[in-house]
This record gives structure tokens, sequence and C-alpha cells, in this order.
């Protein structure tokens, strides 16, 4: 085996923020004021905040030094699944930071806000090209809102015509906020069990699918990483019923330029900026996830909306039906302009070439983990590779010890214990951005942790043993939580 | 393509290893009725430099400083970002990373978002705070729908004076759900009329802003107290967080809940979006909050550590259960706050906080020794509601020809403070330019 990836360096220690400091610090270019003093009555002040004073290297040594304790995707191999931690491109980052746009007020009036305006715009009809449908709106603020967004949109949908109804179908494969979004509507989420070969089977939606159901909620590419190859029949039997399909697009990844989710049935669909269109995960966010409908929903989506008038852009509320704002102002632009930047870097053939490859590197490990590893469902995988730790129960060691132990080997482990369905899943999702010679590497080390589990599980136990802390007391945590310093 | 680093030999041998002639045949589950029948239609790939060119121009149809003076608050504030912030958050180890859920491979993260709840709810005079939600309106809606289920009550009051785009997303949110929204009216002195809440029964929550969307400091005390007599919740809310370096903070007043807005607090504002949604409670709430929380540990060698926590309030443990649908939510905002807190430092927020509100009291007298009318007589912070001599609405048309944008126009917003604008004064604001505006005005 060559010499593996993960190490150990030199890392330096740092204590807490309020652990380090003296009063009267200032790491802030206070100026002098041009101003009188003019105090406010102290009956409305405070003592201000309890905050350290700490001076300018105090702040950058700081921070350097935690940055040194995390792992990227400019790190390393980060294989989350249904996470897409693709590349996130330098010049997205530049272009953001263009004073025109970061320093833009967001109530500028519409002609001194054009250069924005014009590229929501333009960002819609690409968006809406990619997915097929009609009409979209960048408001929401991850994929979340996204579904949110929807379900507000079946819920109007449904409203207007007369009747409210009170179920949505979601499949047992489905992210914990489908149903968490359906729950904030009032909807109660009926479970749809896949069928033997990970997918939906058009009966069982047709069996679950009453004039008391809403509509359905799918993930195409599904969290098992299989094409729902049922799904114009199945979307078929949802609108014959008077439903709505939702499309949550985290899985858009896997198709884009080779399915448009608007023509095989999909009615309103969501997508992750941050997943499918690079730009970066921030260590939980910021993410956006804007939403797409097909023509006659498009009445119902947020306000405001960007509208083109004798080629001038303006923000226009005046759509009586929408659902509302669901923001306080037009979305995360910031996030909006970098998967702006990524598509018109891509162009067409870039961007369908990304999903193709995305495909082919997920196979690639598929094939060549499945020998040592238990693959959920047999069919080839599209954009990730899920497994089970069936082959590993004899030995005692768990999904979990195999994810740590991966650290050590200085690979981000994959996405675990999800789907819900697969015992202890391995959710692999490399991407397109990772070369073969990574997807080696990782597959070199994973294959070695097996079998450390079973010549020395201790190792699997112990690990990881080369981050800046060994393994971490969760349930500690949580009984005592202790959140704030 | 550069993002691509599959060379024409990787992918053979690669689809070799899967047993594939073609990457087409990778497809193959897909249905040929699902199938895109031709190539999208967008623009061809563009180069690093032409995109760079594209964009560029773009951003140059944005009226921004230092070409244009903005005199515009209203939920988006111009502080300035000291170039350590920028700095250190540009590191890509914070900027690549997601969500912490291997803990021990993100302690960097971890660590941040624990000190930023630490210095959020201390900023705040609360106990827990989250490690962020999307922006101030959602992290309003996510308080409310907080405070029902902690009540059990199904009806909550917004003060009008709460910015009126937060008061339009807690509607939105609320729409589906059945419970009630009441708006409680403002007095003339641009306070919210407290004594209305004597008149109204069974409210989970008061929410209020402070300082409200006129700039003007309400009473949490007495909103506290009257709130709390009643049975409700106060949920106090802000969009300027620099304020609370002078101000008694909502958690002294006696807030249960406070959701806010953090942009001022180090981030860009950006056309508007990502910010930074802060949420904080007391602790006897933490459990049922919305959204995710960093919790201190140790690991197995004794040593301090963080990780995630309670998790059990969370969607993808707990589904439709869950307290929120949140996932992603705005971490490298609330680190960047972070940041600019650390660097700003207890006595160098309470001096800057002064500097605005000197700088914003500078403006308004300037304006109505000139001959303008301060429309609301309440203390203010760095915002102020002011009529012009001429109109408001046709001086502030006038202006934006010279490269002023004073403020934004409130008679869409509120038809009785028609011909009215807000305008917002910040550190970045001098005097020069505060005398060019008031010159202007009256000429």
């Amino acid at each position: 085996m060559s010499e593996p990836l993960g190490t150990t360096g030199l890392i330096l220690n740092e204590p807490l923020l309020w652990e380090k400091g003296k009063k009267g610090r200032c790491g802030f270019s206070m100026p002098p004021s041009d101003v009188p003093r003019n105090p406010l009555p102290a009956e409305l002040t405070g003592d201000g905040p309890d905050f350290p004073d700490l001076s300018e290297i105090e702040v950058v040594r700081h921070y350097t030094r935690l940055s040194t304790w995390n792992f990227g995707v400019d790190t390393g191999l980060y294989p989350l699944g249904s996470c897409t931690m693709k590349y996130n491109p330098k010049i997205n980052e530049k272009l953001a930071g263009l004073p025109g746009f970061a320093a833009a007020h967001p109530l500028l009036p519409a002609e001194l806000s054009q250069g924005a305006l014009q590229l929501m715009f333009e960002l819609e009809r690409y968006l809406l090209e990619i997915s097929g449908l009609d009409a979209v709106t960048l408001q929401p603020a991850a994929g979340a809102q996204g579904e949110l967004t929807g379900m507000l949109i079946i819920h109007a949908y449904h409203r207007l015509r007369g009747k409210q109804r009170t179920k949505i179908l979601i499949p047992d494969t489905a992210h914990g906020t489908n149903p968490a979004s359906a729950a904030l509507c009032g909807y109660l989420p009926i479970p749809i069990p896949s069928g033997p070969d990970g997918i939906l089977l058009s009966e069982t939606v047709a069996a679950l699918m009453d004039s008391e159901t809403a509509g359905i909620m799918i993930t195409n590419p599904n969290t098992l990483g299989l094409f729902e190859g049922n799904i114009r029949e199945i979307a078929q039997i949802v609108h014959d019923r008077g439903g709505l399909v939702y499309g949550d697009g985290a899985n858009m990844n896997a198709v884009l330029g080779i399915v448009r989710p608007g023509e095989i049935g999909v009615d309103i669909l969501h997508l992750n900026l941050h997943k499918t269109f690079s730009s970066p995960h921030g260590g939980g966010g910021p993410g956006a996830g804007p939403v797409a409908v097909r023509k006659d929903l498009g009445r119902f989506l947020p306000v405001p909306r960007v509208v083109e008038r004798n080629g001038a852009y303006e923000l226009s509320e005046d759509f009586p039906g929408s659902v509302g704002r669901v923001v306080a102002f037009h979305g995360h632009f910031g996030i909006l302009l970098r998967a702006y930047a990524y598509i018109l870097s891509m162009g067409p053939d870039g961007l369908k070439k990304a999903s193709r490859l995305a495909v082919l590197n997920a196979n690639y490990i598929r094939e060549k983990l499945k020998d040592v590893l238990h693959l959920a469902f047999d069919p080839p995988c599209m954009h990730e590779c899920v497994f089970s730790d069936q082959k590993q129960q004899g030995s005692g060691i768990t999904t979990l010890e195999m994810a740590k132990r991966l650290m050590d080997y200085g690979y981000h482990p994959p996405t675990i214990y999800f789907p819900l369905i697969v015992h202890g899943a391995i959710m692999i999702e490399p991407t397109e951005t990772e070369t073969k010679e990574d997807l080696d590497g990782f597959i070199e080390a994973f294959r070695s942790v097996i079998q450390e589990a079973k010549k020395n599980p201790g190792l699997l136990r112990e690990a990881p043993v080369r981050c800046k802390v060994k393994r971490l007391d969760e349930i500690a945590a949580a009984r005592n939580p202790c959140l704030t310093g | 393509m550069r993002y691509l680093p599959h060379t024409d030999e990787d992918i053979a041998a690669m689809l070799g290893v899967v047993g594939l002639k073609e990457l087409d045949d990778l497809f193959a589950a897909v249905p040929e009725e699902c199938r895109f029948g031709r190539a999208l239609y967008l623009p061809e790939a563009m180069s690093e430099w032409a995109l760079e060119e594209h964009v560029g121009r773009l951003a140059g149809r944005m009226a921004v400083s230092p070409a244009y003076s903005v005199y515009l608050g209203a939920g988006s504030y111009d502080h300035y970002i000291p170039a350590t912030v920028t700095s250190l958050l540009g590191r890509s180890e914070f900027v690549t990373s997601y969500t912490p859920y291997q803990p021990e491979m993100l302690q960097g993260t971890l660590q941040g978002i624990y000190e930023y709840q630490t210095l959020a709810a201390r900023l705040l005079g609360m106990e827990v705070a989250t490690a962020s939600h999307y922006d101030g309106a959602t992290a309003l809606a996510e308080a409310l729908l907080m405070s029902v289920r902690i009540t059990g009550r199904k009806r909550v009051a917004l003060s009008r004076a709460i910015h009126p785009h937060y008061r339009q997303v807690v509607r939105t949110y609320f729409a589906p759900t059945g419970y009630e929204l009441l708006e409680i009216p403002f007095l003339e002195t641009g306070l919210t009329d407290l004594a209305r809440l004597d008149e109204i029964r069974d409210l989970a929550a008061v929410a209020l802003h402070s300082p409200n969307f006129f700039g003007c400091i309400e009473n949490l005390q007495t909103a506290a107290e009257r709130a709390h007599s009643g049975g409700a919740l106060l949920v106090a809310g802000f969009t300027e967080a620099l304020a609370f370096g002078l101000l008694k903070s909502p958690g002294s007043q006696g807030a249960d809940i406070v959701a806010g807005e953090g942009q001022s607090l180090g981030i860009p504002r950006s056309f508007g979006g990502p910010a930074l949604g802060v949420l904080a409670s007391r602790k006897q709430h933490m459990r049922i909050l919305p959204g995710r929380l960093v919790g201190k540990t140790k690991d197995r060698d004794g040593r301090r550590g963080f990780v995630l926590t309670l998790a059990t309030r969370e969607q993808h443990i707990r589904r439709e259960k869950a307290t929120s649908n949140i996932c992603s939510n705005n971490s490298l905002c609330a680190l960047a706050a972070a940041m600019y807190m650390a660097s700003l430092g207890g006595t160098g927020i309470r001096e800057l906080a002064a500097l605005n509100h000197d700088k914003a009291e500078y403006l308004k007298s300037a304006l109505r020794d000139a001959g303008c009318v301060i429309r609301f007589s309440s203390p203010t912070f760095n915002e102020f509601v002011v009529g012009f001599p001429g109109g408001f609405d046709a001086q502030h048309r006038r202006l934006l020809e010279k490269k002023i944008v004073a403020g934004l126009p409130l008679g869409g917003y509120y038809p009785e403070l028609a011909d009215h604008g807000l305008l917002c004064v910040t550190e970045t604001c001098n005097r020069e330019k505060m005398d060019r505006l008031v010159r202007e005005v009256v000429s």
C-alpha cells in the first residue's frame, strides 16, 4: 500500500475567545467622531455586551488555528451522500465579492440595481431550461425552504380549487426535511414503502393516493441513488386523482441535461444551488433552494418576482395569488450569483458531462467496494451508491466505527445511517470533480478499514486518532447540554 | 472543462471496471420516455476572464458607494467589514466544509459556532442562541411557531412597527396553519400601542421589534410585563443588531424569545442575502428551539471538544415531528458575525454603536433645523422617519439623479406615512456627506 493520505502534523491549541484578550484592546479600526456626542436617555441604555476585547492579531490567529482543525472539499475527498460536495470554484467567490454586488442594498430603486436584477432574471431562465418547467422563484433560502414553498403552493392550489386535502405521500427513503416541510403546512405525511428494487411501484402509489391526498414528494434519483423509473406512471396516477407532484431536486446532479423533471410529470421542483450548482456549503450553509413550477402554478410563487419591461428589469409584487414572501428580501443573492457563474462556466455540454462523470464516479466506487461491503440494492446506481453493514455484522464492527476510522486515512466519511431503510447505511457520493486517483485512494483506504475490522477491530473502536480530538462524547453533550460559555 | 478532471483514458478505464462501453450506458435505468431529447439551450461555456468581464459589467450597473451616497437601512445596513473578517472567513477549510455531522473532523466550525452562540446570547441577554437561521424574518416566523408550541395557544400579536417584509413572511408561514395573527397599531410617538394588548386574550406571543422599523426604541420591559400578565410570551426582534452595543438587551427586559437579523455583524449586504437569522431563548425552552445547536463535550482523553447536540429536535431524526424543517442554515454568516463581534470586543461595540447613534442624531437635527419634519418623537438608534420640504417622494426622485439615495419611501408600506421616508446613517457616513444631503434637500 502507498503511504496513506492521513497523517499528523503540528496543530496548535487555541482557547475560547473569552479565555483570551485584555480589556481595552480592539481589533476594529475605530475612527474619531466628526459629530458631537449625543447620548441616549440613560433609561434606554445598558452596560453593553460582555465581549472579550481582542487585538487584530489575536483574532487572526484564533480563526486561523480553528480553520486548521477543519476539513473541507479543498482539503480532500468529502463523499457525503446526498450532499453533493463538489469542488467550489474560486472565481465564483471572487465574483461574489465584487463591490457592486457585495455592497448593494436590497431596496435600491430598480433603475439603480439593473445588474443584480438582470443576473436573477437570466439565472431564472437557465434554471427553467434545466428543469423543463415554466416559472421559478429564487427566493427560498435553502432546499428545506424550497420544500416549504412547494408545500405552500400545493396548499394554495387545493384551497383555490375549493377543497383542502390532508395528506402527502412521501417515500420511506426521503430526506427528513420532506415530512417536516409537509407537516409545517398541516399535512400528514404518509410513508410509501419502496419496492424490492429500491424504487417506487406504481401500484403502491395507486393504493395510497386518494381524494384526501394533496400530492406526492419524490426525490429523483432517490436517496438510494436509484432513478425512479416509474415516475411518469406515478405522476399520472397522482394527477388523475387531483394531486400534485413535488420533485425534491436534491439529487439533480445526476441528471443535468439528461432528464428534465418538468417533462416527466413533476409539477413543482426545488433545486439546491449549493449541491448541484457548486456554491460552497459553508460549514452548514448558506445555501439556496429556488423552486420551479409548471405554468398554471406560477401564480402561486412567492413575491416579489423579477419581471422585464421594455428591456429593463424590476421587482413586482403584482401577483395576487402568491403564497407571499418567504424571506425578508430576494433570497440568497450571493449564492444565486455563484450558481449563475457556475452555469456560465460549464455551458450546456459541461453540465451534462458533469452529471455523466458524477454517475461514473459513483458506479466505479460501487463496483470496487461491492465485494467487501454489502450493496443495499443491486441495480447500478446514479450519482451515489448505498451499502449496508451486513457483511461486517459478525465482526461486531459498526458503520460508525468504519466511518471514524476513515478519518485517520484522510477522508471525510460518507453519509451514514441514512437512508433509514438500509441497516447501517453507508451512502457514498463522490461527485464528478474527483480524480480517478483520489477515488482509488479512497477505495484502498476503505478496503484497509474493512480488513482492520477483521484483524484488528480495536483500531476502529479507537478511531479517530489523527484528528484534533479523539472520539467525542455526543451522549454526554445531549444529556447535559452546555450551549454557551 | 477545468472542474472535470477525467481524461479519456480515465473514462475508458473506469467504464471498463463497471463493465460498460459508453457514458450513456450509465443511464440504462432511465426509461427512454424520461430522457431529454435535445441539448440544453444555454450559453456556451465562458472562459474565466470572459465570465469575470461579464459579471463585472453587471456589477457595474449597481448603485453603491463611493459613487453613490446611500441612506438606506430598513433591515440591511452599511457597516464597515474589517479586512480581517473577509480574509479569515474566506479560509476554505471553513467555506468548503459541510454541517459537522462528523465532529472530530470539524472542530474549527464547531468551536466557531459555539463561540458565536455564546456571543449572540451575551449580546441579547439570553441564555441560548441557535447556530443560525436564514434571516431575521424567518427567525421571527420560527419564534412565533415556537411560542404556539410552548403555550398551546393559537393566536399571536405582531406590532405594525415590525419591518413590513417580516410581517409578510410571518403571514406566509402562518397561512396554512390556521393560527390567528393580529396586528397592534403604533402611536404618534412611533412606538407600539401596548395598551391594546389588554384587550386581547389567549395570546401565545406578542412580537415587537426594538429598534422598530422606524428606528424607535420600544419599551420592551412594559411589553414583557403586559404579555406575561396575560400568559403570553414576549418575542423581541430587531433588524439592527449593532444597537445592542448601546441599548439594554432584550433579555434584560424580560423577552422570552429573541429573533432578529444579524447582517450588521460583519456580513455584506449582497442585495439582501445571505444574511443571518439570530434566534435565542431562555434555557427552559432549549429543547423546543428550532435549528441546530452546538454543545460542549469531552473526547475520550478528556479534552474539550464540540458537537452538534439535542438533535432529537431536528428533521433528520424526528422527521414530521421535528421542531422545524430547517437543515442547511447560515452557518458561515454566523461565523462571520462571531469574527466581527470578536474584532469589536465589548469596548469596541459600545463605541461603534454610540458613533452610529451620534451620526444619525446629527443628521436628524440638521434636517430638523433645515425645516424637515421628524415624524416620531421617540428616541431612535440609527434610523428615523422624515418628511422633506417639497415632499419626500419628489425630493427622493430628484436626489437619485445627484447620486444620493435618500432613504426608503414609506408610502407603499404605510398609507399614513405617505410622502415620508426612512433614513439610516452608520459609521461609514461622514459629516461632509450629511451636510451635502441637507443642502440638497433644502435647495
